[in-house]
């Protein structure tokens, strides 16, 4: 009954709750669409942190991570390997790689590089590079001679397909290792620092001319449920031996992808507050004006018996059917826009830019459950609490007054 | 009757329900305070990342080879430094300039070998154009006359494993292909909280560079710092006029630092651009929680309103009145704003804002540890304006309406 009371007050004044109610909707619109687009950046650029050869998991030689030199590499993968089938789900996919810093040079150009030795059936289960070939040919598992480097670096090297390519690097025995390959494709990566930074050849290619033998520099590993990696570290870390191997999460690997995180996670609140505060003013002001000018009428029910708490109750109400029927259309819209956007939001107008601050080019909207109820409960809870102030000045009216107020 | 007593009554009816009038300039108040806030962090950060970077990097000019930024060859040269030299003298804009030469070439310390940009540098000029002097971490800055002496990347000299006084073998190209060796002793181990910088550089100095990679006296950029940032367009229209009139206006270029670091002007324009989406956003939804104070000032009054029309108000002053009305709100709400706006970020302007875990994350965009935002006469009324302009349009709405009142049934109106 007073749900009903409740629903016939508010729609006294049409005018006044449309409006009010097209402020609570772009709010909380703003609120939950931005925030998917922001959260849908941050997940975009953890996927393209993982996927750029970091994965969810990655073991390596203790002393590695301090000191990605040669020396520090793991001699034996087959304790690993052994490790992996025993603790990793069936679904889990992982690779060994051989992986250390190289200067590439043609006769006119040298940069460094970091030299990548896979095997090229597993890593394209794991890794971005199995999925980016743009030209020629990935690598076949018996090619000794052939590379694969980024389109950007092909550009500054002015080079193409089918020219060599000299890669130069300290092997095992502190001596200077040459070797010529050939260019046999080239990948496209998110980021052209990918592109310059990656060059991609067979394990086998690389262990003969580093003269490494079996060893490998790391071990990567791709789960199916991206949510187990703590536990699943946590297991590898109990079977391997201490002292002579880490294992690092991707959120280890990549600090500064966490650290954009934390940042990310402070500024959705403050956003959700932001945008509250400017709409409890008008929240405020409308309850405000929806109960002085009934005066007359808490008055009269005052008169006539009815509690204060009842007047709360009442107002409290009205406010909260407002707010619901602002934020039932303000989701329906923003589920609306997120799934329109939902083939990606393209920044390449912004390339360097978006690189510059270590985002990828296409962006998609992610709501996540969290955000989605956290922005509705700040509106909701906050919203009822700011309405607490109207309902008690109109609890507070003394009946004789108010039912001689014009 | 004049204006200033439709003044006075607007301001007289704002204040018939102070309640109401209160949280309504508080609503503006606080968007413009945010605001004003908001753009003077964005603004003043943009401003520490282009200072750091230009100052570490690029400097804000930089004279170069055709083609030598985007290809980077060693023989791609300024071949007669002593011209550039007279023509930079004559541009009162410039503050400082320096030359510098740069290959890239293997390093190796007794049993590390990696890859790194190596930069001439000239030991006297380079502290007019570069922070890198006030970056040393351990050991001393170059100075005239070392020859064989060499700055390393604090994060190079950590994966070299070498410290001030080892040996470095650097192998490199010369400019014309031919192999460049040569022995150095570290010097000096910087730090400037870029990675990418410290992992990959080390500095020696120019005359020695040149010995080394057989530059036969040329270099490959001429850095430029001018005296303000604001000054960069006119210095460069500058250089390029008086580059013209030279020989060689066919193989230089002058570039500004825009051109030398693209990433860092899109970085910033997209900054901007979702900013403003953010800032319309938020301003809309404030228009529509006031839009209902507005609409409730008229509405409550249409007997008045009759009234006045009655005793031969026109339309157009009422309209004119219900503006007053609305405006004065705003303005009382927007010079708040400001106020309140200029006294919190004064605050931090001053004591910076601490970013906690984050400042790493910074540090790569060259901001080391606190950002101050900066007000400047944009950031104090770009906001503002907006928030003006939005609550005009709103305001315009019920003043409009009021004109289709009829004084018989407005007069019996409740």
């Amino acid at each position: 009954m007073h749900l009903q009371l409740a629903w016939r007050n508010i729609w006294r004044n049409k005018r006044r709750t449309t409006i009010i109610l097209i402020a609570v909707i772009i709010g909380v619109w703003s609120m939950i669409f931005e925030v998917a687009v922001m959260r849908g950046m941050a997940v975009s650029m953890i996927q393209n942190g993982i996927s750029t050869l970091t994965g969810h998991l990655q073991i390596h030689s203790r002393g590695y991570r301090n000191d990605p030199a040669i020396e520090n590499r793991i001699t034996a993968p087959e304790v690993i390997e052994n490790a992996l089938e025993k603790v990793l789900p069936k679904t889990a996919k992982w690779t060994f790689r051989v992986r250390v810093n190289a200067v590439a040079s043609n006769a006119r150009h040298s940069s460094g590089v970091t030299l990548l030795g896979i095997d090229p059936t597993r890593e394209a289960l794991v890794s971005f590079i199995g999925t980016s070939i743009s030209s020629g040919h990935y690598l076949q598992k018996d090619d000794y001679r052939g590379i694969i480097i980024g389109e950007a670096l092909l550009d500054k090297f002015n080079t193409k397909i089918g020219h060599k390519l000299v890669i130069m690097s300290q092997d095992a025995d502190h001596e200077i290792a040459s070797r010529a390959f050939r260019i046999v494709g080239t990948f496209q990566a998110e980021m052209e620092g990918t592109e310059k930074q990656y060059v991609f050849v067979t394990r086998q290619a690389a262990q003969k001319m580093l003269k490494l033998g079996e060893s490998i520099s790391e071990v990567s590993v791709l789960l199916a449920e991206a949510s187990q990696h703590e536990t699943i570290a946590e297991n590898l870390k109990a079977t391997l031996p201490e002292d002579q191997y880490e294992v690092n999460t991707w959120s280890e690997i990549l600090p500064f992808v966490k650290a954009y995180l934390q940042l990310f996670d402070g500024f959705v609140y403050i956003w959700y507050l932001v945008v509250f505060i400017a709409m409890s003013f008008g929240i405020v002001n409308t309850t405000l004006m929806a109960v002085f000018e009934r005066i007359r009428e808490f008055g009269l029910l005052k008169a006539l018996g009815m509690k204060p708490w009842w007047i709360i109750r009442g107002v409290l109400t009205e406010s909260f059917i407002m707010l619901m029927m602002g934020m039932i259309a303000a989701n329906a819209l923003a589920f609306l826009s997120i799934w329109a956007l939902s083939d990606g939001i393209d920044l390449s107008a912004f390339a360097k830019g978006v690189e510059f601050a270590g985002m990828t080019r296409i962006i998609y909207p992610v709501l996540t459950l969290r955000d989605w109820l956290n922005g509705n409960l700040i509106v909701l809870l906050l919203g009822l609490a700011v309405c607490i102030y109207p309902a008690a000045k109109a609890a507070r009216f003394r009946p004789v007054e108010a039912l001689a107020h014009t | 009757m004049g204006l200033s007593m439709d003044v006075k009554m607007a301001w007289r009816n704002i204040w018939r329900n102070p309640r109401r009038t209160l949280l309504t300039i508080c609503a503006i108040t606080f968007s413009g305070m945010l605001l004003v806030f908001m753009l003077s962090f964005q603004f003043g950060s943009y401003e520490t990342m282009i200072n750091a970077s230009v100052t570490i990097q690029t400097g804000h000019l930089q004279v170069q080879a055709r083609g030598y930024h985007d290809k980077k060859q060693m023989q791609l040269v300024i071949g007669d430094t002593g011209k550039i030299v007279e023509i930079l003298q004559q541009i009162p804009q410039i503050k400082a300039y320096s030359f510098r030469a740069l290959g890239f070439s293997l390093v190796s310390s007794m049993d590390r070998t990696y890859g790194a940009l190596v930069t001439g540098i000239d030991p006297v000029n380079e502290t007019g154009v570069s922070r890198l002097k006030q970056l040393m971490r351990r050991g001393s800055f170059l100075t005239p006359g070392d020859l064989d002496r060499a700055l390393v990347g604090s994060l190079l000299a950590k994966n070299l494993q070498v410290d001030i006084g080892d040996e470095l073998t650097v192998l490199g190209q010369g400019r014309d292909g031919s192999i460049a060796a040569t022995v150095v002793q570290v010097k000096g181990i910087y730090s400037s909280g870029i990675d990418e910088f410290d992992r990959a550089s080390i500095h020696i100095p120019l005359e020695y560079f040149k010995e080394v990679y057989d530059m036969r006296g040329a270099a490959h950029a001429a850095v430029i710092i001018v005296n303000a940032l604001g000054e960069v367009p006119d210095a460069k229209t500058k250089i390029s006029s008086a580059l013209s009139d030279t020989d060689f206006h066919d193989s230089l270029t002058v570039l500004d630092w825009e051109e030398l670091m693209p990433g860092l002007r899109q970085g910033i324009e997209l900054d901007l651009v979702s900013g403003m989406i953010f800032y319309v956003l938020l301003i809309i939804v404030v228009a529509f929680s006031i839009l209902n104070t507005f609409l409730m000032a008229i509405l409550e009054r249409t007997r008045e309103f009759g009234v006045m029309i009655a005793i031969g108000t026109t339309p157009g002053r009422l309209t004119k009145l219900l503006l007053f009305e609305s405006m004065a709100m705003t303005l009382v709400g927007i010079f708040a704003g400001i106020l309140a706006g200029c006294l919190v970020t004064y605050y931090f302007q001053v004591n910076g804002i601490d970013l906690g875990g984050s400042s790493e994350l910074l540090g790569q965009y060259g901001i080391s540890g606190r950002i101050h935002p900066k007000l400047s006469i944009w950031s104090i009324s770009i906001g503002p304006l907006a928030v003006l302009l939005i609550t005009f349009f709103a305001a315009l709405y019920p003043a409009l309406r009021v004109r289709r009142l009829k004084p018989v049934e407005a007069m019996v109106a409740v």
